[in-house]
């Protein structure tokens, strides 16, 4: 009996947190065929706790401004499109639940920054993949593996390159970089940590091919060792520290 | 192996040289590890040895610069300290200066007076000699250069 009678104030207390409530996100808007400088503009919306940004720019984009251009795909921090400055810290925006902001003031959505701005809070992302591709992003293995068998790895080896193999390269670190903003020929600790991961592979044979891409006046020699990308890595990888080993490993000639 | 042309191989950020931002870097932790050492050794004989720092006046610092072991100890810290000053300046200016002109002009005035000290300096540490004009002052020079 006591079960039914608890029930109900349960579920009370369930509608009570469930209310919503008025969050005002400010985004930086640019259009580039009216506009000269970016401006930026408040909208009004209603929250729950558990939504996330990307809830808050759905309900701006779907209910009162449809022109508000943003990039997602999956929504769920996998496929890395909606990387944005988030009150000054990059993040996803699909990530970011509202009840981990302060709310109490308003949100500040603006585009990432040191890549060209293209509308709202959407960056060509092209000088970010261009410097991804220069590092080789894939298996250079000298030998074809046997025949009907996988290349062995043991679970140490795989275990070497394991953080940087969670990169889903949604820029967030590269264009939280001091250095990127200023020089856009710096190949950022995207492109790095791309090059880490094959690098440290025991399968493959070409990290000192990598090596030498990247020991270079634009490569690891660029980085100033601000952290600025480890804290802004929506998946926690430890971006300075895989630099650093790479700088490690450009010293010692080989992975 | 791969159809992929060698990297570096024309195109792309720039041709194969000689690599100076590796060998710049690596002397950025060697010479602060050094100057570390030199320039916590030089405090500690200045100020805590002996009376502390009222002992330090012109012939304490012509005492020392006698010595060989002070005068390849400040030379040292003189051309350790002064390098490793201006590659960090040359970082900023790479970092900071976009514009090719003002970056060279920003170089070269750092390179010339970078030189400019380290030259100055390293002249002084070795010829330095506390009783010239002894002869013409002699109230107010060293009472051993009298001698």
């Amino acid at each position: 009996m006591s079960l039914t009678q608890e029930a109900p104030a349960a579920g009370n207390d369930v509608e009570e947190a469930l209310k919503p409530f008025t969050v005002t996100v400010i985004i930086r808007r640019f259009d580039p065929e009216t506009m000269e400088e970016p401006v930026w503009q408040d909208f009004d919306v209603q929250m729950f706790p558990t939504d996330r940004v990307l809830d808050a720019l759905h309900q701006i984009k779907w209910e009162q401004d449809g022109t508000l251009a943003f990039r997602r795909s999956c929504a769920h921090g996998i496929c890395g499109s909606d990387a944005m400055r988030i009150n000054g810290r990059n993040r996803l925006a699909c990530k970011t639940l509202i009840k981990d902001l302060d709310i109490s003031q308003p949100i500040y959505v603006e585009a990432i920054k040191g890549l060209p701005l293209e509308k709202d809070l959407i960056v060509d992302m092209e000088p970010f993949f261009e410097s991804f591709r220069e590092v080789q992003p894939f298996l250079m293995a000298s030998k074809p593996a046997e025949k009907g068998k996988e290349r062995v790895q043991s679970v140490a080896e795989r275990a070497r390159f394991d953080d940087t193999t969670k990169c889903i390269l949604c820029a967030a670190c590269t264009s939280s970089c001091p250095v990127f903003w200023t020089d856009g020929q710096y190949f950022g600790p995207a492109a790095i940590v791309n090059a880490h991961r094959f690098i440290f592979d025991s399968r493959d044979d070409q990290a000192e091919v990598r090596l030498d891409i990247l020991n270079d006046q634009e490569g690891v020699w660029r980085c100033r060792t601000t952290f600025n990308c480890t804290e802004a890595c929506p998946r926690g990888i430890q971006v300075t520290k895989a630099i650093a080993e790479v700088k490690q490993a450009v010293l010692r000639g080989r992975a | 192996m791969t159809a992929i042309p060698a990297p570096r191989s024309g195109g792309g950020r720039g041709g194969r040289r000689t690599n100076w931002e590796k060998w710049g870097w690596i002397y950025m932790r060697a010479s602060g590890v050094l100057l570390v050492v030199l320039i916590f050794g030089h405090l500690f004989v200045n100020l805590m040895v002996g009376e502390g720092i009222s002992q330090i006046n012109f012939g304490f610092v012509a005492g020392k610069l006698a010595n060989p072991f002070w005068q390849w100890w400040d030379v040292a810290m003189l051309w350790l300290a002064l390098i490793h000053g201006a590659n960090g300046m040359r970082t900023l200016v790479n970092d900071y200066v976009s514009r090719p002109k003002v970056r060279t002009a920003l170089k070269v005035a750092l390179v010339g007076s970078t030189a400019a000290l380290i030259a100055l300096g390293t002249l002084v540490v070795f010829t330095f000699d506390p009783c010239l004009g002894a002869d013409e002052f002699p109230d107010l020079v060293l009472s051993i250069c009298n001698a």
